[in-house]
């Protein structure tokens, strides 16, 4: 019996069949620095947000219904919706500016990755290990 | 699953290493959610069958990356990426390195010629790291000093036994990267 090309593969949620550029609706990836791996976002739940909440794509509904209760970073957003990680920025980005979702960067940009970041982190592991 | 909401700083540690030495394994040991993996974009040259001038092109494949967290207080979490040490991916490198702590450098000591490149990749994006040589418990020990000598690593780099398989060995490696880290900010 013939089979067509990838009929054996695992379905997943993003069909190759959907192009990425209609599911982030042609639109390109934020700069480098905007979106990092692990910049921390959530929902703001904000009132106007609920009416354009209404108009999101399947694939962005999704990243709302994941941050709707709390902090995730970008990469763990890829990570549970299995979308690719620029199609996540890029959603990210669109429903930061339609107030839906808020940003916080990874270290404040005032701050260096400095000592007492470092021994903070140093501190943390010897808490939740031993050392 | 929600990561505390007094959250504000997100630090990160690559797990670094060639295929197959155990990044995996060791982010699953150490990680405090179910390890989880991003899809991520890389340009690639390459030539198709019908480019008859045979100028390489450029095509886009995605490459899986693996990754794990650790809330280390109510402000600070770490996470922690497994970053393929081939040459072919160094666009995520970019993005990786840049704020990244620091790097710690699995090697099996049965295949130290592969992890030349990896040490190159860490080297070239500036990354301090440490060395942890994966060891299976009921295998020979490896000198470290001959895993010193032969990736002609500085006498300041630790270089530290682990088997990734298991969480405290995993955290002790961890930490003695980070007490690197530490006495290299003076």
């Amino acid at each position: 019996m013939p089979e067509g090309p990838g009929q054996d593969e695992e379905l997943e949620l993003t069909s190759p069949l959907v192009p990425l550029f209609v599911i982030t609706n042609g639109r390109a990836l934020p700069p480098d620095h905007e979106y990092e791996h692990t910049t921390l976002v959530t929902a703001t739940g904000a009132e106007n947000g609920q009416v354009a909440a209404r108009t999101l794509s399947p694939e962005a509904g999704q990243v709302m219904d994941l941050v709707a209760d709390g902090f995730l970073s970008v990469a763990e957003v890829a990570g549970h919706t299995h979308l690719p990680l620029g199609v996540v920025r890029i959603l990210l980005a669109q429903l930061e500016e339609d107030s839906l979702i808020l940003a916080r960067t990874p270290i404040p940009r005032a701050e260096r990755v400095d000592r007492e970041l470092v021994s903070a982190v140093l501190e943390g592991l010897k808490n939740r290990f031993g050392a | 699953m929600y990561l505390d909401p007094d959250v504000s700083h997100a630090v990160k540690i690559l797990i670094v290493g060639h295929f197959g030495v155990g990044k995996t394994t060791c982010i699953g040991s150490l990680s405090e959610i179910e390890p989880l993996r991003t899809e991520e974009e890389i340009t690639e040259a390459s030539v198709g069958f019908d480019d008859l001038s045979g100028t390489p092109d450029k095509t886009t494949t995605t490459v899986a990356m693996d990754f794990g967290r650790l809330t280390l207080s109510d402000t600070l979490v770490l996470y922690l990426f497994g970053t393929p040490g081939q040459e072919r991916f160094k666009e995520m490198w970019e993005e990786l390195s840049r704020g990244a702590l620091g790097a710690l450098v699995l090697v099996d000591p049965e295949r130290l010629h592969e992890s030349f490149p990896v040490l190159d990749l860490v080297e070239r994006f500036g990354l301090t790291y440490a060395i942890a040589v994966n060891h299976f418990e009921g295998t020979t020990h490896y000198p470290l000093d001959e895993v010193r000598e032969a990736l002609n690593l500085t006498d300041e780099t630790p270089v530290v036994e682990c088997d990734v398989r298991d969480e405290n060995s995993s955290a002790q490696a961890l930490i003695t990267l980070v007490k690197h880290l530490m006495s290299q900010l003076g």
